[in-house]
């Protein structure tokens, strides 16, 4: 038995069985209930809603569940322009704070490629490490600096740029801030991954070539960290359409996004349906962008 | 060869820079003496002092500690577990369901996953408290684990394993003496990553907690919303300060083990 071949001992189906069970358990059963509990209604009893599967009843029983279903919850959705523009603009900041970080993040991992190897070891370190301290802490630095008499009003009032104090906190700015200063590690890792693979050879010949620096970098460089450009898009662009703490905490009230909105639904409202259809339909909203990626990666794989 | 031009230099300053200095803007707010931003009243550990006081905060730690211990550990074994699946068991019935499991997770916003444990726990009807968060984020942190742990199992070399096993070592015997020692700094790693993820999360812990489980992002949030205290500053700085000395412990121990583990000293 040269080859370890997969053997199908008690073991093997321990080792299998146990994390399969787990997450099946805890994260695809709760999110069949979320779905199931998106299609019921909002009631006031415990649980607040309606119909509750009941075993005992048998077969009635599930036929009353089936019936009792339906999709008033979505209806809903539609007919509130207050969750459409939630989702637009949870989509919009996303979008625009994946291209903030795409213009902040490529040139910093590419600064680092340019480094000795020992260096390069270290300055990674130095990205990842602010990714360990505390998602809240982070915020909550940034909620110091931009308060009204904070460091950095201090600071532009004794440089004289300007008069009167800008109020930064409650607005998108200090949204767009804290989503780039949050997610800069994201983007930054996957770039370098792809730019340190990069083939020099490349480089050079295009070099004796006679083609400029910047033609090179246009022309080679940037075509071929395209996987490392997507993958960072994605890795950073998902969560934050998701993002509570972030808006949260340094943005204004008038428009919340799509995690605030589920947030309040829950527990300000005990809307528990609605809670559950605005979280369905923005699971969709995300599966989108996972299966352009999938389908991308699956063509570059074919072709090469 | 490579060559550091000014501008590359520059971005990487101001790189650093902004990844930094609000980092040490707040630890340097948090020995202010004054209780106002604006002014400086000059140095003063008169804030930490004041924490050392404040019994409910310090009741959350603990029980953030305790949650984050429990779930890592759970979460350690549950993640090697599936990336030894992953690996290598090749392709079984549901494979790709598997797969899914793990890797959705890692994206999940925090506020559905939370919002379906929720529902989960009250649709068996568990009473919520310390035991629902250790589910919730032992489930959160285990497919970390196992994308750290199959990133090591992938790049190891198949032929110990195989040597092992022709002289006559059972599948399990192998696994014990062969391979999890050289897997070893990569779990390590894990637990140090769910550790750090739990005792991080605020949203799924919300959610999934009850009465007499206030974690401390909870707690720290709760007081954050009102708006910027120095007793916060203090708070913020000590779990800054403790989390730095945890991960470059970790990061050299690593180092040790990843030097220990290449195939040329074994």
């Amino acid at each position: 038995m040269s080859n370890p071949r997969p053997d199908r001992s008690f073991m093997a189906k321990l080792v299998v069985g146990f994390p399969y069970a787990w997450l099946a358990a805890f994260f695809l059963v709760p999110f069949l209930i979320v779905l199931k509990i998106s299609l019921s209604q909002t009631a006031i009893a415990q649980p607040p809603y309606t119909p509750v599967f009941d075993l005992a009843a048998g077969w009635q029983g599930v036929r009353h569940f089936f019936a009792g279903l339906s999709l008033d919850n979505y209806a809903f959705l539609g007919s509130d322009p207050l969750y459409f523009l939630s989702y637009v603009k949870s989509v919009e900041i996303a979008v625009f704070s994946t291209l903030l970080l795409l213009v902040i993040g490529y040139p910093i991992a590419y600064a680092i490629t340019r480094t000795p190897r020992r260096v390069q070891a270290v300055l990674v370190l130095l990205v990842i490490l602010p990714f360990w301290t505390s998602f809240l802490i982070r915020i909550y630095a940034w909620m110091n600096i931009l308060q009204h008499d904070g460091p950095l009003n201090q600071l532009l009032l004794a440089l004289d740029v300007v008069r009167e104090p800008p109020a930064w906190l409650s607005t998108n700015t200090a949204v767009y801030i804290g989503i780039v200063y949050s997610y800069l590690p994201f983007m930054v890792l996957p770039l370098y991954a792809t730019l340190e693979k990069l083939d020099e050879t490349l480089l050079e010949a295009a070099a004796d070539l006679g083609c400029p620096r910047w033609k090179t970098f246009w022309l080679v460089t940037v075509p071929l960290s395209a996987p490392g450009v997507l993958a960072g898009a994605l890795l950073c662009f998902i969560p934050i359409v998701g993002e509570f703490v972030i808006p949260d905490l340094l943005g204004g009230s008038r428009t919340a996004m799509i995690g605030q909105q589920i947030w309040t639904e829950f527990f300000a409202n005990k809307d528990w349906p609605t809670a559950s259809a605005v979280a369905v339909v923005l699971v969709c909203l995300l599966v989108t962008p996972i299966v352009v990626f999938e389908y991308q990666t699956m063509r570059g794989v074919e072709r090469s | 060869m490579r060559k550091m031009s000014p501008f590359n230099l520059a971005v990487l300053c101001a790189g650093i820079a902004f990844l930094y200095l609000p980092i040490v803007i707040l630890v340097i707010y948090s020995f202010n003496a004054s209780r106002l931003v604006a002014v400086w009243g000059g140095w003063s550990t008169r804030w930490y002092v004041e924490l050392a006081g404040d019994v409910p905060l310090l009741e959350s730690a603990f029980i953030s500690l305790r949650i984050g211990v429990v779930s890592a550990s759970a979460a350690t074994v549950l993640g090697t577990l599936a990336a030894v699946t992953l690996v290598r068991f090749g392709r079984f019935r549901g494979r790709l369901l598997f797969a899914a499991m793990i890797y959705a997770p890692l994206v999940m916003p925090e506020v559905i996953t939370g919002l379906s444990m929720l529902l989960l726990f009250v649709a068996i009807s568990i009473d919520r408290g310390f035991w629902t968060v250790v589910i919730a984020h032992t489930t959160m942190a285990m497919c970390f684990v196992a994308v750290i742990v199959q990133s090591r199992l992938a790049d190891f070399d198949m032929s110990l394993e195989e040597a092992a096993m022709d002289l006559g070592a059972s599948p399990a015997r192998t696994f014990l003496a062969v391979t999890l020692p050289l897997i070893l700094p990569a779990i390590a790693a894990g637990w140090m990553l769910a550790f750090a993820l739990s005792l991080d999360d605020l949203v799924i812990a919300s959610f999934t907690t009850g009465p007499g489980a206030t974690t401390l992002p909870i707690r720290i949030y709760s007081e954050v919303r009102l708006g910027v205290s120095p007793e916060m500053n203090a708070v913020c700085s000590i779990m800054i300060g403790v989390v730095g000395v945890a991960v470059i412990a970790a990061s050299l121990l690593t180092k040790l083990g990843a030097a220990r583990g290449t195939p040329a000293r074994v």
